[in-house]
């Protein structure tokens, strides 16, 4: 039995799909591949997912993101069918499946925890859905096949579960899913219980192979970064409802409440009396901290600029960048980020305490919706 | 920990001490099995095998013998389907009372063998059942189903819902769930439980004087013949015989649990 070796990462790219694991492109484009309408689900006393709307379009690479408890598996598990809405519609493909059991939805997950059979060998684990199918054997191998080539497990397929690292537990439930060709992938974090720099491996993986196979996928994430950098779109999630829909960049741009600005990216919220005094009208504002120009208090600001004045309160060494606490002298602090384009690690650290002039361009001050921020609701739930 | 040489002897003097209070009584029937004396004596005249043969002889020996295994196979069937059963109820359906249901299948090995066989015994003579295999199947059945159904119901508690749910993703409907994915992760659960259930049941006899009417199982015939001086030797063999089926299922029980809960999942 041939094991592949392990060679580089790009080396370690999945090779193109196989052609039995593509979907063929469907003639509207952007057809709808799930819509949630008026979506809730209670648990006796909890309300985990309070009514939302939602719709992915087909071959989208679609991330909730939110923290944990916010409601995302409970939507994600509707959408299998593993749990009937308490009220609301699910739609797959224009098909109402509110009440159809999870095997009569064209839809696979790859679960947090893998869910690998562990009684079946690799084979036997990825050929399970076409085993119950009624595939016949030749088929059924011949998909087998191609499916553990493209996560780069060929050769594995005698293996038992317990005999896999966790990447390798991972990819198999990957292929698992793949091979049914299901019109949608749901993902319920699925890296979470990987390294740091498998995850980051797997991340640029998912993401070609999503390419390759053209299906939709929907995956869940509390890491922001993941969302960030994976998905076409993503909707941000907190206590069962939807915050926003859109792009990374617009919901990272452009947040358009306070809990949204706060959960992805830093918060820098300027609001009441700081507000007033640095911008110069009511109500609550945010601004990137990597928008932010950080000088001497006595350097000129341009025209059409806002400034604040502060002192250094905290310095954050992140290696190309550094992070640095504002305390401002009209109160409330900034994050600002700024690149380490000449310091040095030690002239950085010397910085705590200095009297600094904080400057950004108009444009980049974000006006937000009332409400409390995420790290309020943090600090009001944990008190 | 560290201990004191003095403590770390007296801590193994003791662990003997109990070993052998257990194990002696049991190493002079053995010994006696294979003695030429037919009176129990020590140290035993001579090595011979004589016993074996007179028992293997003894028509009333193998009947009972048989009768105990077919019980013990019997009770055992009995406890896998109900034991089964129960505890997919209990784990799969939350019902009024489903603690109370679990605590009442577990109950009858704890109540005392003499109450149950009275109650079993009365029962059985106002329906009007001849005493005999059947009753002590049933009888068997009733602690039997305890062993199956704890083994049963630990492994559906740990093994992961996630499983099943897996399952039907990935198109099996609930019957083939059953059959593929949950049923395979209980075997090993059942085979160990089906063991133990044998092995309660062919060295019980309380609850089996009280139901099995005329008939001798194993444990009963020893009970009839060990005081008569002259069946010493014999029945020193047929425990011999009765220790051998009860250990080893109980080795074999503890062998499968043990690497089945040594497996990762
Ligand atoms: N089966 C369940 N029974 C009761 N409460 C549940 C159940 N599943 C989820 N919840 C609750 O619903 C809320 C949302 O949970 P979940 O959807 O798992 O959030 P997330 O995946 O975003 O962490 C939580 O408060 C959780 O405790
Ligand atoms: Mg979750």
């Amino acid at each position: 039995m041939a094991v592949e070796p392990v060679t580089s990462l790009s080396g370690r790219m999945p090779d193109q799909a196989p052609e039995s694991l593509r979907r063929p492109v469907s003639a509207q484009a952007a057809e709808t591949a799930v819509r949630l309408e008026a979506v809730r689900k209670v648990f006796g006393e909890t309300e985990a997912v309070a009514g939302i709307d939602l719709e992915i379009a087909d071959g989208e690479f679609f991330s909730m993101l939110g923290p944990s408890g916010s409601g995302k598996t409970t939507t994600l598990r509707m959408i299998a069918g593993f749990e009937r809405p308490t009220s609301g519609r699910i739609l797959l493909h224009g098909r109402d499946v509110t009440g159809v059991p999870p095997f009569d939805r064209d839809v696979n997950t790859v679960f947090q925890d893998y869910a690998l059979f562990p009684h079946m060998n690799v084979s036997e684990n990825v050929g399970y859905g076409l085993m119950v199918r009624r595939v016949d054997r030749a088929e059924r191998d011949r998909r087998v096949t191609e499916a553990l080539r493209m996560v780069r497990l060929a050769g594995f397929g005698r293996r038992k579960p317990s005999q896999l690292s966790g990447g390798q537990r991972q990819r198999v439930a990957l292929a698992r899913a793949l091979v049914n060709r299901p019109r949608v992938l749901l993902l319920d974090e699925p890296l979470g219980a990987l390294d740091l720099k498998l995850r980051e491996e797997m991340q640029i993986e998912l993401k070609v192979i999503q390419q390759q196979v053209g299906i939709t996928f929907i995956y869940v994430t509390h890491d922001q970064e993941e969302a960030l950098t994976m998905s076409d779109r993503l909707a941000v999630f907190s206590e069962g409802r939807i915050e926003q829909v859109g792009s990374p960049a617009d919901v990272y741009e452009r947040p358009t409440t306070p809990f949204v600005a706060g959960f992805v990216g830093t918060s820098n919220l300027l609001r009441g009396d700081v507000a007033r005094a640095v911008i110069g009208s009511e109500g609550t504002f945010t601004v990137r901290p990597e928008k932010i120009r950080m000088t001497d208090p006595d350097t000129a600001a341009g025209d059409d600029e806002l400034f604040a004045m502060g002192e250094i309160r905290d310095v954050i060494y992140l290696g190309s960048d550094t992070r640095y606490v504002v305390a401002l002298d009209a109160g409330g602090e900034l994050v600002v980020t700024q690149q380490n384009l000449e310091t040095s690690s030690m002239e950085v650290l010397e910085a705590r305490g200095r009297a600094v002039r904080l400057a950004w361009k108009r444009r980049h001050v974000l006006a937000l919706e009332g409400g409390p921020s995420a790290g309020e609701e943090e600090a009001r739930r944990n008190p | 920990m560290e201990r004191s040489p003095a403590a770390r002897l007296l801590l193994r003097l003791t662990t003997a001490a109990i070993l052998l209070f257990i194990y002696l009584p049991i190493v002079l029937i053995v010994v006696y099995a294979f003695n030429t004396n037919r009176v129990p004596t020590w140290p035993p005249a001579g090595f011979t095998l004589e016993w074996f043969g007179r028992a293997a002889q003894s028509s009333e020996i193998r009947a009972s013998l048989s009768l105990s295994i077919q019980a013990a196979i019997g009770a055992t069937l009995v406890a896998l389907v109900l034991g089964t059963l129960a505890a997919f109820a209990v784990h799969r359906f939350s019902f009024f009372g489903r603690e109370t249901v679990s605590f009442l299948v577990i109950l009858p090995i704890a109540l005392p063998g003499i109450v149950t066989g009275i109650a079993l015994a009365t029962a059985f003579k106002t329906i009007g059942v001849q005493f005999g295999l059947l009753t002590i199947v049933v009888a068997h059945a009733t602690f039997c189903v305890v062993t199956v159904y704890n083994n049963a119901i630990a492994r559906l508690r740990r093994t992961s819902r996630s499983l099943e749910e897996a399952s039907m993703d990935l198109g099996a409907d609930t019957w083939q769930t059953l059959r593929h994915v949950t049923f395979p992760s209980l075997r090993t659960a059942l085979l160990a439980g089906g063991l133990l259930a044998f092995a309660l049941s062919f060295d019980e006899i309380i609850v089996t004087l009280l139901v099995a009417g005329p008939q001798q199982t194993l444990p009963i015939w020893i009970f009839n013949n060990y005081l008569r001086p002259n069946q010493a030797p014999v029945v020193n063999v047929v425990a011999l015989l009765a220790i051998a089926l009860s250990v080893i299922p109980v080795y074999l029980a503890s062998r499968i649990s043990s690497e089945a809960a040594g497996v990762p999942r």
